[in-house]
């Protein structure tokens, strides 16, 4: 059985072939994993359809900004308070990447189905809204056991890979994620979940009553990674806090390529490790 | 009279508006509506009645633990009574448009972030108050580009709920359901009935009098300055820190 420990983010996002459905979490509460995200532009991986739960901010708009998505399903991605992402902007209004324009509860709404194995989930409202005009995959049916009453099915989002930044996780895989009960929704829907958690824990986590009900179970994770500091510069609640300055320098930089350029010469490629001499 | 920043008189004017909401939800993006959802707690706790705040991308305060599908869920059961959205372009019918500008979308001249959880809680929040601080003939349009969520749907489609009012920087509007219109509700010192219409794109009633907005009063300034600054400082610490010169509380 191979070790679901890796070595570091580098043979984390090693694991994420090109073309994977690949779902990422919202930005608040710091499960956004950015050190795999900067391991993943490292890597050059192409082609992803990335799916935001159910939003995004940094990490997307740099994956999109590095060419590293063909198609991004989302309900929003945004740098909120330091305003809008420049490089979803740009990718969408060139068409460089392909927009699937969602909405919050849809995006967990598919993930429920995904997560019961069912091939679609009805939500209410939507209706009327031109986000199911430009959507071919939904539909409006009539509600089974009423009359007059249309609601539109989702199909199931079934990820290839799940990706999230925790506090803890044990040696086996099992981890704890706090009070973002999301996550289980989007690791439970996905082929396989991988996680960058702030430290490890010496034992086996599901042994502790009050922990594990905050728990996602080894059976759905494929691999962790130690990054400390994983989320940076988002803040993970109750252990650091987002870094203020960065988010007004990325949201400065990122507004033409070359800023962003130099942001990713900076951030991504200047903290790669060392390549082992041979 | 005491001195007052804008914001401050807008989240007054909100406050009023969230009279009698016993769940008050406010998305991301929403420092003045979070602000006011606060004070209305505030103000409610005073007369000794519960008023639950959820502010997203907060722990402070923490009714959900949960997230979002405890949100969207909760409000499709009914127990969220008042939320916000706001709009690149809003227009005459209560649409709301936060994906983009121009034809031909995808490709659309500007692209915003996205629709968030509005095509869904707009229908599902018995009071949707729509809020936009930019009051321009671009932003309060006669049709938007793209319809994120509309403001009125035919009978036969499920929808406990909908827009209640339109808060900007000029004004405040109520919206008739059944009719689909805006009425102007009051204009804010400062400001003329003229000058709203000079900067509006869709038609609107406008009654007889039209009053001018309240601003808040001694006692409600001393609130939002010493009990709502810090608190919002959590989600907001930029709004926080520019407004009141308020760091998060410890």
């Amino acid at each position: 059985m191979p070790d679901i420990l890796l070595a570091d983010v580098d043979a984390l996002a090693a694991e994420v072939p090109d073309g994977a459905k690949l779902a990422v979490f919202k930005a608040e509460g710091g499960c956004a994993a950015m050190a795999a995200t900067g391991a993943l532009i490292r890597r050059g991986v192409r082609g992803l359809h990335l799916v935001t739960v159910p939003t995004s901010g940094l990490q997307a708009d740099m994956l999109i900004g590095a060419g590293c998505v063909a198609t991004v399903e989302t309900s929003g991605v945004t740098l909120g308070e330091y305003g809008q992402a420049p490089c979803f902007g740009r990718a969408v209004r060139s068409g460089a990447v392909r927009v699937i324009d969602s909405t919050c509860p849809a995006v967990y709404a598919g993930l429920q189905a995904g997560e019961k194995g069912i091939p679609f989930m009805p939500l209410r409202g939507l209706i009327g809204s031109d986000i199911v005009r430009h959507r071919d995959d939904y539909r409006i049916v009539d509600n089974p056991f009423a009359a007059d009453d249309p609601i539109v099915a989702l199909p199931a989002i079934v990820p290839d890979i799940a990706l999230f930044h925790a506090p803890l996780a044990d040696r086996s895989g099992n981890v704890w994620i706090g009070r973002q009960a999301e996550l289980k929704v989007m690791a439970h829907a996905a082929r396989t979940t991988l996680v960058t958690c702030e430290r490890l824990f010496d034992g086996n986590l599901l042994q502790d009553e009050t922990l594990a009900p905050a728990m996602i179970p080894e059976m759905y994770i494929g691999g962790v990674a130690v990054a400390e500091q994983g989320a940076r510069p988002y803040g993970v609640t109750g252990l650091y806090e987002d870094d203020a300055d960065r988010f007004t320098a990325y949201a400065g930089m990122a507004k033409t390529e070359q800023g962003f350029a130099a942001w990713l010469d900076e951030t991504v490629y200047r903290n790669a490790p060392a390549v082992a001499a041979e | 009279m005491a001195e007052y920043a804008l914001e401050e008189l807008l989240i007054a004017a909100i406050a009023d508006l969230l009279e009698g909401c016993g769940h008050i939800a406010v998305g991301v993006s929403s420092p003045i509506p979070g602000s006011a959802a606060l004070l209305r707690r505030h103000r409610d706790r005073e007369a000794g009645k519960r008023t639950r705040v959820s502010i997203i991308g907060t722990t402070i305060p923490a009714y959900r633990t949960d997230g979002g599908v405890d949100l969207f869920d909760s409000a499709g059961q009914g127990r969220v009574d008042a939320f916000f959205l706001s709009g690149g372009q809003i227009d005459g019918r209560a649409n709301i448009n936060l994906v983009g500008v121009g034809d031909g979308y995808p490709q659309q001249t500007v692209r915003w972030s996205g629709s968030f959880g509005s095509a869904y809680l707009y229908f599902m929040v018995p009071k949707v108050i729509l809020f936009r601080l930019e009051h321009s003939r671009r932003t309060m349009v006669e049709a938007v580009d793209f319809i994120s969520a509309p403001g009125v749907s035919p009978p036969d489609v499920y929808r406990p709920g909908g827009p209640y009012a339109l808060v900007t920087d000029l004004c405040l509007f109520r919206f008739d359901r059944q009719r689909a219109r805006f009425a102007l509700s009051s204009v804010h010192p400062g400001h003329t009935v003229e000058e709203v219409r000079d900067n509006t794109g869709f038609d609107f009633d406008i009654p007889e009098t039209v009053p001018e907005t309240a601003p808040p009063d001694a006692d409600t300034l001393a609130v939002l300055r010493e009990t709502v600054a810090p608190d919002i400082a959590d989600p907001y610490p930029k709004f926080a820190r520019r407004v009141w010169g308020v760091s998060a509380a410890a």
